[in-house]
Order: structure tokens, then sequence, then C-alpha cells
């Protein structure tokens, strides 16, 4: 009897694993600085680059991206804004037609304004880093995070090419378990650069934060003025509440 | 609940002071349901200074541009439209010296423009809001006037305005047409709905 | 039928608007003159809280009206437009967002708190009946409002709770064809639930917490005692444990309010998500009806009802599960309603009751929470035997009411009001 209670009790326990949206692989976590101009906007930078040719930031204006990260309306437009047909108060429209993108893809690839409140900053940097060279698929890449996925891997160029081998890693991989000796974890499934590319790893792992970091952003840029506004509204109400109380205190002297 | 014992004075300061900040909290909390009644971030896209390529306008002919949904009339005037213009007075016009404030002030005088030959006007009556239609020919037929020097003819109310958008005396419209705020980025290229640098 | 005792002011502009207009008689009836238990405690916030949340809900609501496109093509785009482009349009959105849950915990508390004091016991049955009337219209309010945003969880939401109808016998999948107005949720019953969620339901619900109010000012409010103030009166007619409700609740009630406005902003500006609950993940993608979420669970104020509808998994009388669960699901509330007529204890307190009626209280709270958080989980056969467990719980605390209630020892009541 005690042991089925037991068995009842564990039954919830995952409660707290399914909000966070496990799924059974390992997310590199990072944690999003939206005080970071200079990584937002380099994060941005990468976007329009390598991001924008195939995903539209449909919601996202340049104006307001411009306003956020603190960059001026002539360097944006200079340097961010491509495609002669978007101007500087307009949405950050992809380049491609969706009718190419099936084409191409078989799937219109997604907006991703959203992304980062659809499936997390720690899924979308993971991720990014979690390409590896598969010959079988038709792109040359698989993904640890995304199995099967569709998208080639476009930062390939300063990641290099990546690919499973057998080595240690610092993070947890598969169902490697921690070697307590070594603090790493040991598995065929490891993901090693093999052939650099024009960045280091640690270089690449910073623009991949940057990059997600601008999503996070993108995701909700009220963000930034919710954080400047609350403290303001929370120590308004509680000088309220203290008048409040001596109020109540005073009147409640009545009563007894 | 006896009366007696009652400190009346801190009572009433602490009725005064819940109220005060209370009514602070009241407007606070006013502010953004007024404030989203501002123009959105897309309505300020949609209302955002136009560019104009005017090359191709020639002597004599006239351009609409559209701005925050309005027309603007971007005029090439010819030597004799400038002529007739700047030889009309106070007898005939109401206000010939641009004194009422209808435009920015890099657009003063009597052409009311930055070059003499481009004029720049909002094209909607002051009167009621009709778009006044273009006669530049001198005399042209359906103005109802005599010796008209060419200009701007309202049809719903006959307001008149000469070329440079200045109104005539005795029709309805009380003031000059609105002249927007714009700059020229080169020869060939007006941007309308925003000055220039260093206006 | 003009009262000649009604209250007047002396002179002025009051007295003359108080010959036109019972101004001043209503202020003294409904709160300078309102006597209410001098001993309320922490359990007495929730009523007023719950009209400030109201409040709250109808503001903000207008306004977002202003800004949203209920068509299929354009809701998801414009409340992206709202919490983008607008100016405060994201502070206003995560009011009403937030204001919902907020609701919800108020009302529970609000509920919670008259089980616990017997407030739904003689000669306050209407009160609690039109208490449950606005719940019920809250659901649907909430309901109905969940689909306007159009993201995922709106579209499969609706889509399973629109589907409870066609469990009905014979007549089910055309009754849900008729409230869908189409073959799927589409476009169309988008447009019926937002003319319901913004002009029909808050005027039912507003008419209703009229009623509530009127209901409860006749009869006079209960207290932690359960007994009755009105008894004890002093020589001018006034309850001697009664104190106005104005200024001494409306000061008390502003201190509540306070520290309910602290928590309740903490949460706008830092956890406007609240972790995925308030507004729930695969809601950030637009309505697709050839996809359904890996999980979807109702937000969290429907999920002890939504648990007991997935605990019903076997057949009986004939009825098969499906129909069983909904007929379940309904009952759970409907019971609600004949709460009054299940309690057969001469005290209303639960400080007075019996240790059956307590112990009761305590399994019938803990399962409503158990069968909440399994409303958000995926069910596996332990789950579902938890869920089981907790819904028997939960009907025998109702229908087990008329014997344990009269058979227990009560402990006898006091005079005057305690503490």
């Amino acid at each position: 009897m005690k042991k089925q209670l037991f068995a009842l009790l564990f039954a919830l326990v995952p409660l707290c694993s399914f909000a966070a949206g496990g799924e059974g692989v390992h997310l590199r976590s990072m944690s999003p600085d939206l005080e970071n101009q200079a990584s937002l906007q380099n994060g941005m930078k990468l976007y329009v680059n390598y991001c924008m040719g195939c995903h539209s930031l449909e919601y996202q204006r340049f104006s307001r991206a411009a306003e956020d990260l603190g960059m001026p309306q002539d360097l944006v437009e200079d340097n961010l804004i491509f495609s002669p047909e978007l101007g500087y108060n307009d949405q950050m429209h992809k380049a491609m037609s969706a009718e190419d993108a099936e084409v191409w893809f078989g799937k219109a690839p997604p907006d991703l304004t959203l992304e980062a409140r659809l499936r997390g900053t720690d899924w979308i940097y993971s991720y990014l880093l979690s390409f590896y060279r598969d010959s079988e698929r038709a792109t040359g890449v698989n993904n640890v995070v995304f199995p099967a996925v569709g998208m080639p891997n476009v930062l390939e160029p300063l990641q290099g090419v990546q690919e499973k081998v057998c080595a240690a890693s610092d993070h947890a991989v598969g169902d490697a378990e921690l070697d307590p000796l070594t603090g790493k974890y040991q598995s065929c499934e490891t993901l090693q650069v093999t052939s650099p590319g024009s960045m280091e790893p640690k270089e690449f792992e910073q623009a991949v934060y940057d990059l997600t970091n601008f999503l996070a952003y993108v995701g909700e840029p009220s963000k930034l003025h919710a954080q400047a506004l609350g403290p303001k509204v929370l120590i308004f109400i509680l000088l309220f509440g203290i008048i409040a109380y001596f109020l109540k205190r005073e009147y409640w002297r009545d009563i007894h | 609940m006896a009366d007696n014992g009652v400190n009346k004075g801190r009572r009433r300061f602490l009725v005064g002071a819940t109220s005060v900040v209370g009514a602070v909290g009241a407007v606070g909390v006013a502010v953004p349901f007024v404030a989203s009644w501002q123009p959105s971030a897309r309505a300020r896209a949609a209302g955002a200074p136009v560019q104009a390529d005017i090359s191709k306008l020639e002597p004599g002919q006239r351009m609409t541009v559209e701005w925050r949904g309005r027309p603007v009339w971007v005029i090439n005037r010819t030597p004799e439209m400038i002529e007739r213009t700047e030889a009309l007075t106070d007898e005939v016009l109401a206000d010939p010296d641009s004194a009422k404030p209808m435009q920015p002030d890099y657009a003063g005088g009597s052409l009311r423009s930055i070059r003499p030959e481009i004029g720049v006007l909002v094209g909607i009556c002051t009167h009621l809001g009709c778009s006044p239609l273009f006669k530049p020919e001198p005399n042209a037929e359906g103005v109802g006037v005599d010796d008209w020097p060419g200009g701007f003819f309202c049809p719903c109310h006959g307001s008149r305005f000469d070329l440079a958008g200045r109104v005539f005396r005795n029709v309805p419209a009380p003031v000059n047409l609105e002249v927007p705020p714009y700059y020229f980025v080169n020869e060939s290229v007006i941007v309308v709905g925003e000055d220039g640098e260093g206006a | 039928m003009a009262n000649p005792n009604k209250a007047k002011a002396e002179r002025g502009f009051m007295r003359w608007v108080d010959d036109r207009f019972p101004a001043t008689q209503m202020w003294q009836e409904h709160l300078s003159e309102y006597y209410a238990p001098k001993n309320f405690n922490f359990w007495y916030f929730f009523g007023s809280l719950a009209l400030l949340v109201l409040v709250n809900q109808i503001l903000t609501g207008v306004w977002l009206t202003m800004s949203f496109n209920p068509s299929a093509e354009g809701a998801f785009a414009s409340v992206e437009y709202i919490m983008r482009d607008v100016e405060y349009g994201w502070l206003i959105r995560y009011m009403h967002s937030t204001g919902a849950s907020a609701f919800f915990l108020v009302v529970y508390l609000h509920m919670f708190r008259g089980l616990l004091y017997g407030s739904y016991k003689a000669p306050r049955e209407l009160v609690w009946i039109f208490g449950m009337a606005i719940y019920l219209a809250l659901m649907a309010e909430a309901f109905m409002g969940y689909l306007l945003p159009w993201g995922q969880m709106s579209y499969w939401g609706a889509q399973v709770i629109i589907s409870l109808f066609s469990a009905i016998p014979s007549i089910g999948p055309d009754l849900a064809q008729w409230v869908r107005g189409d073959y799927l949720i589409s476009g169309i019953t988008l447009n019926r639930f937002f003319a319901l969620h913004v002009v029909a339901l808050p005027i039912v619900i507003l008419a209703l917490v009229v009623l509530h109010i009127i209901a409860l000012h006749e009869v006079g409010s209960n207290n932690p005692d359960g007994i009755d103030i009105k008894a004890k009166k002093d020589e001018t007619g006034k309850p001697l444990d009664g104190i106005p409700f104005h200024p001494y609740y409306t000061v008390k009630d502003i201190v509540g309010v306070a520290v309910f406005l602290f928590v309740f902003c903490a949460v706008i500006f830092y956890f406007p998500e609240g972790g995925g609950y308030f507004l729930e993940k695969p809601n950030f993608e637009p309505a697709n009806p050839l996809k359904t979420p890996d999980h979807i669970a109702p937000v969290w104020y429907f999920t002890p009802f939504y648990a007991i509808l997935r605990a019903i998994t076997f057949s009986l009388f004939g009825l098969d599960a499906k129909f069983l669960g909904v007929i379940f699901m309904g009952a759970a509330i409907a019971v609600l309603f004949v709460l009054p007529w299940l309690d057969r204890s001469p005290v209303r307190s639960m400080r007075y009751k019996g240790w059956i009626s307590k112990v009761m209280l305590v399994l019938f709270a803990i399962s409503f929470v158990i069968l909440g958080v399994l409303g958000v989980l995926p069910p596996t056969g332990a789950r579902t035997l938890l869920a089981q467990i907790c819904t028997v719980i939960y009907f025998a605390f109702f229908v087990l009411m008329p014997i344990y209630t009269r058979l227990e020892k009560t402990k006898p009541v006091p005079e005057r009001v305690t503490g």
C-alpha cells in the first residue's frame, strides 16, 4: 500500500520538467542578457546576414530594433537593410518568396519572431551548436536537437565542419554518465569540429549566444520597457500600501 | 466605537495622504490607456516621410504624392507663373506675406517655397477639407472670376488659391493652403514630411 | 412608491439629488450603515479583490478590442501588433491575460471561504447560487477569450472542449457543429466567440455581480464564527458585533488591494507567462488545423475538471467512457449549486463542526489541488489511478455531506463573535 502511495506521489514529480519542456535531449543552457547591447547588435548583424534570407521576423521592425539596441538610423539603413524593397520602418521580411522556399526545402521556413518564446532560448542555442555531418541527409548535415532537420548548417563557414566522434565532452551527451574524476562525459556521440571554420569554437559559441540573445529580444521587445517600468510601479504600490496600512490601523483603534 | 480618544488630526492627515497617493496612482494607471491612443508604430510607419523623384516634372506641371493619407502637390512653376504669382497684392489676397503659420519658417514669403520654381502644398482646402482643382492657365473657365492668374479652385464651396497656395479674398477658406515640412536630398529628389537638416 | 423615511441630505446639492435619486440612501445602505461583522479575517479580502479584477478585465478588455482583429487571418498578427506597435499595448494585454488567472485565483479562494465558514447556508442560499452562476459565466468567458489570440493552444484547446458536446448521445455531433458554425473551428467560430466574450458574457457577469451583492446585503455578511450578528443589537438597533462597512472595511480592503496589486504587478512586469501556465508556450505559434501540439493542457484554472474528465476511463450503465467523463465533469460543477441543501449541520462555521467535516474539507481541498496538477500532466497509468481516487474524494465530500453533517457532534456556538 505504501509503495503504491509513493508511486502516486512520483507520478506528480515530472510537473517541473514538463514546464521546462524536457524532450529527452540535453540542452545547453543560456540566459539572455537584454542589457548587453553589443551582444544584441552582433546578434542582429548575424541574423540579417545568415538567417534573414529564409526566415522573416514578421512582427519586428528595423526601426524598433535600432531604437532598442541603440543603433543610429543611417547605420542600420547602410549595413543591415539589404533589400531595396524594405524601408527603415518596415518589418524584417525575408528575401525569399514563400513559393521558392516550398520548392527548395519542401516546407516554408518558419517565421522566427516568436521562436524564443515558443521553444525557449536554450533550445535555439543548443540547436545552432548541434549540427553535425551526416552523409545520408540531402543537406549533408543532421542535428542532435532536431533530428532529420531540413535546414542546412548555414553557420558552417564560421563554425567549421562538426562531426560525431568518440571523445570526452564538457557537456552532457546522450546516455553518457559523468566521469567523476575528469568531470567530463565520455561518449561516441560527442560533437567535435574536425575542420576549422573562420571562428575558434569559443568564439563561435559567443556568436551563437549573441544570435540567440537577439532572438530572445525579438520575442518580447516589451521586456525592456517592463524592466524599466517595473521597479517604479512596485515601489509606488509599496508606498501606497504602507500609508494605507497606517490609515487602517488608525481607524481600527475604534474597534475591540 | 466611542469617539473619545480619536486623534482627528492624524486621521485627517492619513485620509489625505492615502487619497493623494491613490489619486497619483489612478493618474498613473490612466497613462498607458491614454498613451495607447497615440498613433501606433504601424501608423507612424505609414505616416513616415515620403521621397519623390521630381526630375521628370516638366515646368508648368504638377505631381501628387501621398503623405499621411493626404495628397501633397509638387508643382514646377514656370517663370511666367512665378511672375503672375508675385504680382498679386493684398488687394486680392487675404494673407499675401504668409503671416499666419501655415508653413515652415523656411517656406515663407510670396512663393512659400525653398526653391522658387518648386512649390509643395498639402492639397486639402483649408475650408472644409475638399481637394481643390489645379487650374494653372490664366483666365481658366469654371473658376467663377475674370482675370484669373492661375491657381487652385475648390469645387465644393468655391474657395480660390494662387499658385503659391495663398488664399484669395472673399472666399470661404480662411487661411492659405498648408505647406508640409520638406527638403531636397539633391537636385531631383525631394522628401516630404520631414524638415531638412539645419532647418 | 417613495419611502417617507428615506435618508436624505439636509440641504445643498446632495439634497437636490436625493429628491430625485436615492444617492444618500444607497450610500448608507451599502456602505456607511451596512453593518458587517467585526471579525472578518484574511479570507474576507477576496470578494472585493474579485470586483477589482473584474474592473481591470473590463477596462483592459475594452482597450484590447480597439486594436484586435477578430478574424482567422488577422487575429494572431493583431495580438503581436498590440504587443509591439501599440503604445503600452504590451502592458494592457499582460494586465488582461494575467488578470484572467488572477480572477480565478481570487474566486477559488473566495469560494473556499464559503465552504470554510458555511457562507452558503440559510439564509444565504441565493448569494451562493448567484456566486456559482458568476463562476460558471466566468468559465465560459475565459474559455471563449482563450480562443481569440488564435494560437495553437487556443485552437486545440477549443477543439477539445467543443468536442465534449459531441459526446452527448444522438444530438452531440450536430450540437458541436452548431457551436462551431463550421465543420472545423474556423474564423466563424472565432467571430461568435469574440462577440460573446466582449459583449454578451460581460453583461451577464455584471448583472450577476449586482444580484450577488444585493442578495448579500439583504441578508448581511456571514463571519468566521458563522453566527447571526443581527440577533444581538444595542438600544439604537445596531448589531453589537457589527461595524459599518465604510470606513472600517473600506480602509482594510485598501490594504488588501495594495498587497494584491504588488503581487499582480510583479507578475505582469517580470513573469507575464506565469512559467508557461498563464500564457502557454504553444500559443506563440499561429493556429494550424493540421498539426496538434505534442501535449495539450487547458489553462490551469480548468485543469481540476479536465482531470476528472480524463479519470473516467470505464463504461457504466451502458454509457461509454467519453460521455460518462462529460457527465462527471458537469456534475462536479453542478453539485456545487445544491451545496446549501447538502449541508445538514446545525452550525455554519467549520470552527464548530465535528472532526468528520474538517477531515472531509481538507481531503476535498487536497484532491482538488492534485486534480489540478494532474490536469496539466500527460496521463499515465498511475496518474489516472490517482485522478480516479481524487475524483471519488471530490464527490464523496458532497454526496456524503447530508450524512456526516447530521451524524457528527458539533461544538456549541458562542453568543458573540470571537477574535
